[in-house]
C-alpha cells in the first residue's frame, strides 16, 4: 500500500494561490526528494502535509486513511514526523526535554513512554554531551540533529525533512545525510525531503519538481539530468 | 526594629495573596497570550466558596470537623474557580484568540457578570450551578474511559448532564432550606470567621504574629512549591511549557494544544481561587474584593516578568511591604521625627487607595529604566 498520496491540493495563504494541484506518493522505505527554487512553495506543501495549512481542496492519504480533517497534533500520531525548516526546537526546554516531547507522537504519549531509546545516540552522538543544556543554546547545525531525534523518537511511518542542511557546514550535512540513510535502511520508513545540496538530493530514490506551485518534473533521482538540475536547484 | 519585622511580616503575607493570584494570571498569560481582566473575580469567587464551605461546616452533622474547614475550602475554592475559569476559556476567550484588545474588553465585560452574578443570585443557588457544571463537564470523561468505545458517547453525554442538573438542583434547594443565610440573593459583605486555633497570634522575639497571616503565608509557600514542581516535573508541565513556548511546533509534535489549553486556564483560575481563600480570611467579602486585588496583580506580572518565578516572589513581596509600610502610615510610627514637610507626605499617602497610586507611579518610573521587568530574560533566544 502507498505510503503517503496525495490528490490535487491546493493551498492558499489569504487569496494568493501558493499550490496548484498538487499530486504526490510515497513508498515504504523510499526516499523521495522535493526540489524547486526559493518561495515555490515547497515548506507550504510539508505545512499542508502535516496540518498547519488546510488546504482549500484536495485529499491527503496515509497509508490510505484521509487525513483531511485530522489536526497536526492527530497526523502526528498517525505516523508523521515533522522537522521543520528552521527546527523549531523548544528554547527553554533542556535537550532531554526536546526529546522526551518527540514521543508524545507515540500511543499513549509522554505518559507511557519515559525513556529515550539510546538508538538516537548512536545516530547523533553529540545530543548525549548536551541533554541538560536549553535547547535554544545548541548550535544551528546542533539544533538540527535534535530535530531530527527529536521526530525519530515518535516512530513515524513517514518523515518530512525541510531543508535539513540549510546554513549547517559541510561535515555536518554529511553526518546527516548518512543518518537518514540509516534511518531508511533500518527502519524501512518514508522520507520527504526538500533539499537544495544536490549530493543530497541524489542519494533520494525519485524526485518532484516544483514550479510556481505546481510539480512540473518527476522520475527517478538517478535519470536527474543537468537540464533539471540548473532549472530546479539553486547552486 | 520591632516595628519594622511587624510591617516586613505583614507586608509578606499582603505580597502572598498577590503572589498565588498572580503565578495563576502569568500561567495563563505565558500560555495563550490573554490577559484576563476577570481574574480578581475568580479570586472573589474562591472566597465566597471559603464563605458557603464555612457555613457548610457549621451544620450539625459537619460541625466536629469544623476546624478543618480551611483545607477544604482551598480545594473547593480551587475548583470552583478553576471550573469557572475553563467554562470562560471555552465560552468566550477561545473565540477571541489573537485578538489582545476584544479579549480584554470581553473578560472585562465577564467580570462584570460575575460580580452582578454574586449579587443578584443567592449563594446557594449559585452553588448548585457550579456543582452541576463540574459533574457535567467531569462525568463524560471518568465514563467514557470505563466504556472505551465511542458509540455511546452522545447518551453518556445526555445522561451525565441530566444527573448533573439534578444533583446541582437538589444541592442548591438543600442549601437555601438548611442554610438560611445563602438562601436569599445580598449584596452585602459577608464575613469568614476564621476557627479558633487560627485566632490570635505566637509570641516571638516580643512581636506577635497573627496566625491567620502565617497560615496565609503556609498556603503560599505550598501553592508556589506545588506549581513550580508541576511545571518542571510533571508531564503536563513539559507540556504546558512547550506550548507556552512553540505551539504550533508542540502541535506537530503530537500535543494536544486544546487539552493543554484547558487544563492551564484552569490551573490559573484555581490558583486565583486559593488566593481567595487567603483574601476571606483578611478582611470582608464582597462582591467587588477582586478589583481591590485585580490592579496589585498586574504590577507584580509587569514588574516580575511573566514567566520568571523569582521575580514573581520578589515583585509581590516588594509590593505587599510597601504597601503595607506607606499605606498604613508605618513610616511614621518607625520614624516618629521625622522632618515636617516630609511628614505631611508621608501622612498624605497614607491611605490604601493613595499607596496604591504611588506604588504604581513608582513602577512606572521603574520601568523607564528597566523595561523588560526586574529580571529580562537572558540567552541565545531572547535575540533570534
Ligand atoms: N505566512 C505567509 N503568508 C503569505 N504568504 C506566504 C507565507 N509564507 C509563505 N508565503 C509565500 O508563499 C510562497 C511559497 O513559500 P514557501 O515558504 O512554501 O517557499 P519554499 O519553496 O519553501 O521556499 P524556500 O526554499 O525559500 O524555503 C512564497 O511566495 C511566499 O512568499
Ligand atoms: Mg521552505
Amino acid at each position: 500500500m502507498t505510503l503517503l498520496e496525495t490528490h490535487n491540493i491546493n493551498t492558499y495563504y489569504g487569496e494568493s494561490h501558493i499550490l496548484r494541484d498538487i499530486d504526490l506518493s510515497v513508498q515504504h522505505g523510499e526516499m523521495v526528494c522535493l526540489i524547486g527554487r526559493n518561495g515555490v512553495g515547497k515548506t507550504t506543501f510539508l505545512k499542508s502535509l502535516i496540518g498547519l495549512l488546510e488546504p482549500r481542496s484536495g485529499d491527503i492519504y496515509l497509508e490510505g486513511n484521509s487525513l483531511n480533517r485530522m489536526q497536526p497534533h492527530q497526523r502526528a500520531r498517525a505516523g508523521i514526523g515533522y522537522v521543520p525548516q528552521g527546527r523549531e526546537i523548544i528554547p527553554y526546554l533542556t535537550v532531554e526535554e526536546n526529546l522526551l516531547l518527540g514521543m508524545e507522537a507515540l500511543k499513549g504519549g509522554l505518559t507511557a513512554h519515559r525513556k529515550i531509546d539510546s538508538f538516537i545516540f548512536d545516530i547523533f552522538p553529540v545530543l548525549r554531551k548536551f541533554l541538560a543544556r536549553k535547547g535554544g543554546d545548541l548550535s544551528g547545525g546542533q539544533q538540527q540533529q535534535l530535530a531530527i531525534a527529536r521526530a525519530l523518537l515518535g516512530s513515524p511511518k513517514l518523515l518530512l525533512l525541510d531543508e535539513p542542511t540549510e546554513g549547517i557546514q559541510p561535515n555536518i550535512v554529511q553526518d546527516i545525510e548518512s543518518a537518514v540513510r540509516r534511518i531508511i535502511n533500518e527502519k524501512g520508513i518514508g522520507v520527504l525531503l526538500v533539499e537544495q545540496h544536490l549530493h543530497f538530493v541524489r542519494q533520494a530514490d525519485r524526485y518532484y519538481a516544483m514550479q510556481r506551485g505546481g510539480i512540473v518534473a518527476t522520475g527517478r533521482t538517478s535519470d536527474l539530468s543537468q537540464v533539471v538540475v540548473d532549472k530546479f536547484l539553486s547552486v | 526594629m520591632q516595628l519594622i519585622l511587624e510591617s516586613l511580616f505583614n507586608g509578606v503575607a499582603i505580597g502572598s495573596v498577590l503572589l498565588i493570584a498572580a503565578l495563576g494570571l502569568a500561567i495563563v498569560f505565558g500560555l495563550m497570550g490573554v490577559i484576563n481582566l476577570a481574574h480578581g473575580e475568580l479570586m472573589m469567587l474562591g472566597a465566597y466558596s471559603t464563605y458557603i464551605t464555612q457555613l457548610i461546616f457549621k451544620l450539625p452533622i459537619l460541625m466536629p470537623f469544623y476546624n478543618a474547614y480551611v483545607i477544604v475550602a482551598i480545594a473547593v475554592a480551587f475548583l470552583v474557580s478553576g471550573v469557572v475559569g475553563i467554562l470562560l476559556e471555552r465560552s468566550v476567550i477561545r473565540r477571541l484568540y489573537g485578538n489582545p484588545l476584544e479579549t480584554l474588553l470581553a473578560t472585562w465585560g465577564v467580570s462584570l457578570i460575575l460580580q452582578q452574578f454574586v449579587r443578584s443570585v443567592p449563594l446557594a443557588y449559585g452553588a448548585g450551578l457550579i456543582i452541576a457544571l463540574l459533574l457535567g463537564l467531569l462525568l463524560p470523561i471518568v465514563l467514557s474511559k470505563e466504556f472505551i468505545s465511542n458509540r455511546y458517547d452522545r447518551f453518556i453525554k445526555l445522561g451525565s448532564w441530566s444527573i448533573a442538573t439534578l444533583i446541582g438542583v437538589l444541592t442548591a434547594s438543600g442549601l437555601s432550606s438548611s442554610i438560611s443565610k445563602i438562601g436569599r440573593a445580598s449584596a452585602r459583605n459577608v464575613d469568614v470567621t476564621a476557627p479558633s486555633w487560627m485566632r490570635g497570634g505566637i509570641d516571638l522575639w516580643g512581636i506577635t504574629f497573627p496566625v491567620t497571616r502565617l497560615v496565609i503565608i503556609v498556603i503560599t509557600l505550598i501553592s508556589v512549591l506545588s506549581v513550580t514542581w508541576f511545571l518542571n516535573r510533571s508531564v503536563w508541565g513539559i507540556r504546558i511549557r512547550a506550548v507556552t513556548q512553540n505551539r504550533s511546533m508542540s502541535d506537530c509534535l503530537g500535543i494536544s494544544t486544546e487539552t493543554v489549553d484547558i487544563l492551564t486556564f484552569g490551573i490559573g483560575s484555581g490558583l486565583a481561587g486559593v488566593a481567595g481563600v487567603a483574601v476571606s480570611l483578611l478582611g470582608s467579602v464582597g462582591p467587588n474584593v477582586g478589583g481591590s486585588y485585580i490592579v496589585g496583580c498586574f504590577m507584580v506580572v509587569v514588574l516580575g516578568g511573566v514567566g520568571n518565578l523569582i521575580g514573581t516572589v520578589i515583585a509581590s513581596f516588594s509590593i505587599g511591604i510597601l504597601t503595607d509600610l506607606i499605606g498604613a502610615g508605618r513610616l511614621l510610627t518607625i520614624w516618629p521625627d521625622m522632618p515636617g514637610p516630609l511628614a505631611s507626605t508621608v501622612d498624605f499617602f497614607a491611605t490604601t487607595s493613595m499607596a496604591r497610586v504611588l506604588i504604581f507611579a513608582l513602577i512606572v518610573i521603574f520601568l523607564q529604566f528597566r523595561p523588560a521587568g526586574l529580571f529580562p530574560q537572558k540567552g541565545r533566544m531572547v535575540e533570534a
